[in-house]
């Protein structure tokens, strides 16, 4: 393989890790620009997804056995996860945010940080503290191209997150819903006295960002086979950077932010360490954060202490 | 300010240093008492991270890495050069401390929740580099072999501190109990006023002439001092610290223990330390679950007194800004 195939490679395979992070990041990015909070227990949300398309999976390939075409049994698994996060997203923001909202900024991130100790250990419970194998119906397919090998389910996780990815930005961009998010993002106490109706733009931005999570809970047990419970932690964090890479509260900068992030961290495990590569998310944030603290596509300028 | 013996603010604290001292005589359950010392090391830590987030209002997510440097710097002296415990604490304070001031450096450029954000970024490059550098740190299993604590007594000769839990009990109720004194002093001084003044109103602060980069770098470095302290503590206490001991989520809980007694509040913050930090263990009953209730409990504590136990009350803290206002 020559080093130039070698690059490629690392790149299809950073791209493929960056669709993820980018689409948890478009949940922390969405709400942190609507309410300013840093929902820690969005990896928890993440991690609850692959959960249930773990659940939808073993509970369908009973019925179905090998009736179905693999790609229906995905399908299936992404819709349950995305139901699953959905309710899920409704329920956290209904019952531990909302009725902080008017409480100190700090009291909001403990009550999101108590959130995630609670969803992480709710899982642990019902589904016990070892890995659990998350089993893939997909034929073993893949291409070469060049000396590039594209499997096919990078190239699902590419396709599932470009559709999400522009669906949202048409959503957020060109109806009247997405005109209200951005607006509430923008100034919700005017908004409120314009009547639009903020506590529910408000959930229903918290449920896109869990759907998203939830798509990319399945997208994550499929390609890696294995999951546990304390993966949304790191998958958390790391796309909480991606977030904030792309400059937080900013949609297309999540989506930029989870693939930059996502391409420096294989090339770095390529190039320069593996056994590093989870430093390398934090050490682009911090030189970031002090050289260009509004990200990449940031023009929110924070100066909430 | 003159507080004399018979103060009614200082009858709290001799009334809790007396049932302190009594408690491993009255009750010598050494369960109980190892319980006990680590609420007491989390109390260490909630006193200095009080320090940068409750009196200086710098959000701070990484304070962990802090107690870890304090830790790895007793644990190598130990064993490569065999320092002692009563002196080796020293280096752990000032190492701690000093690093928590380099850091401040770069990262007081950006505030609020970057700021939080860059400490939380600085936490997790920390434990990463301690379990990577296995030459120097023996990576993802630590250091072993950390030698205990001895002290020669009086009559007795010279005490091995060994694995018993009443030394290290007392060890920490002396280190909590200074470390506290001087919290009390700190806050009421010339700096904590100023401290004070920069959380409330950084622009102004600055204004009225406050060197607002130094003080906050003095908060950091007190902050990370105080840490280290806590953290030769627990070297000594151990006798093997890993880098998994030093996670984010032990970052969290001493943040989330300094809200529960109430931001800038001394007081609140050992008592916070205590309650949260003996909290998972007195559930321990509940084995599985005590994780679950702890999450539940800081959502539910959020909610009933968002000011905390101690805090609010006469200031209008700056941190406690309201969120934008929203109808209800």
């Amino acid at each position: 393989m020559s080093p130039f195939q070698l690059l490629l490679q690392q790149l299809a395979n950073g791209l493929t890790l960056g669709a993820i992070y980018a689409l948890i990041a478009l949940g922390y990015t969405m709400v942190y620009g609507v309410i300013q909070l840093i929902n820690f227990a969005h990896g928890e949300v993440f991690m609850i997804g692959a959960y249930a398309a773990l659940t939808v999976m073993l509970v369908l390939s009973g019925v179905l056995t090998t009736a179905a075409a693999w790609w229906v049994l995905v399908l299936l698994c992404g819709l349950g996860a995305m139901g699953a996060c959905a309710i899920l997203g409704l329920f956290v923001e209904r019952l531990a945010y909302r009725p902080i909202r008017q409480a100190p900024r700090l009291n909001a991130l403990i009550t999101a940080i108590g959130m995630s100790f609670f969803l992480q250990n709710a899982i642990m419970l019902l589904y016990g503290a070892t890995d659990r194998q998350f089993p893939n119906p997909m034929p073993l397919m893949h291409w070469t191209c060049h000396g590039v090998t594209i499997h096919l389910m990078q190239l699902i996780v590419w396709v599932a997150s470009a559709i999400l990815m522009i669906g949202l930005q048409l959503l957020v961009m060109s109806t009247k819903l997405g005109m209200a998010m951005r607006a509430t993002a923008q100034d919700l106490k005017a908004c409120a006295l314009l009547g639009i109706p903020v506590n529910r733009i408000i959930a229903i931005t918290f449920v896109i960002g869990s759907v998203f999570a939830g798509v990319g809970g399945t997208l994550f047990g499929l390609l890696y086979g294995t999951i546990n419970f304390h993966d949304g932690y790191l998958m958390g964090l790391k796309a909480f950077t991606a977030a904030v890479l792309g400059g937080i509260g900013n949609i297309p900068g999540a989506m930029v932010g989870g693939l930059v992030l996502g391409l420096l961290e294989g090339l770095g495990a390529g190039y320069l360490s593996a056994q590093w590569k989870n430093a390398f998310a934090f050490v682009i944030l911090v030189i970031l954060l002090l050289f260009k603290p509004t990200g990449l596509l940031g023009e929110r300028v924070a100066e909430r202490a | 300010m003159r507080a004399t013996l018979t103060s009614p603010r200082l009858l709290p604290w001799i009334v809790g240093s007396v049932v302190a001292l009594l408690l491993p005589l009255v009750n010598p359950n050494s369960y109980q008492l190892d319980v006990l010392t680590t609420a007491l090391l989390y109390a260490l830590l909630a006193l200095g991270l009080n320090l940068i987030v409750g009196l200086t209002g710098l959000l701070h997510l990484g304070y962990a890495a802090f107690f870890a440097i304090g830790a790895y710097t007793y644990g190598l002296l130990n064993i490569h050069f065999g320092w002692p415990f009563w002196i080796g604490w020293v280096p752990s304070a000032i190492v701690a401390g000093l690093f928590g001031v380099c850091l401040g450096v770069p990262a007081l450029r950006v505030r609020g929740d970057y700021l939080a954000i860059v400490t939380l970024g600085f936490g997790e490059i920390v434990r990463i580099a301690f379990t990577n550098l296995d030459r120097w740190t023996g990576g993802p299993n630590g250091l072993l072999g950390i030698a205990h604590p001895h002290l020669w007594i009086p009559g007795h000769g010279v005490i091995d501190f060994g694995v018993s839990s009443m030394p290290y009990y007392y060890l920490t109720c002396l280190a909590t109990a200074l470390v506290a004194g001087v919290c009390v002093r700190l806050s009421r001084s010339r700096v904590g006023r100023a401290w004070v003044a920069i959380r409330e109103d950084e622009l102004a602060a600055s204004c009225v002439g406050i060197p607002v980069l130094q003080l906050k770098l003095l908060a950091q470095g007190c902050g990370g001092a105080i840490a280290g302290l806590a953290g030769a503590i627990f070297a000594a206490k151990q006798g093997t610290i890993t880098p998994d001991s030093f996670d984010f989520i032990l970052s969290v809980m001493v943040l989330a223990m300094v809200v529960l007694g109430g931001l800038g509040s001394v007081r609140g913050a050992v008592i916070g330390a205590l309650l949260l930090g003996s909290l998972p263990e007195l559930l321990r009953g509940f084995e599985q679950y005590r994780m679950l209730v702890f999450g539940l409990a800081m959502i539910l504590m959020m909610r009933v007194r968002p000011q905390g136990l101690f805090g609010g009350t006469s200031r209008g803290l700056k941190i406690f800004r309201r969120f934008h206002a929203t109808t209800s």
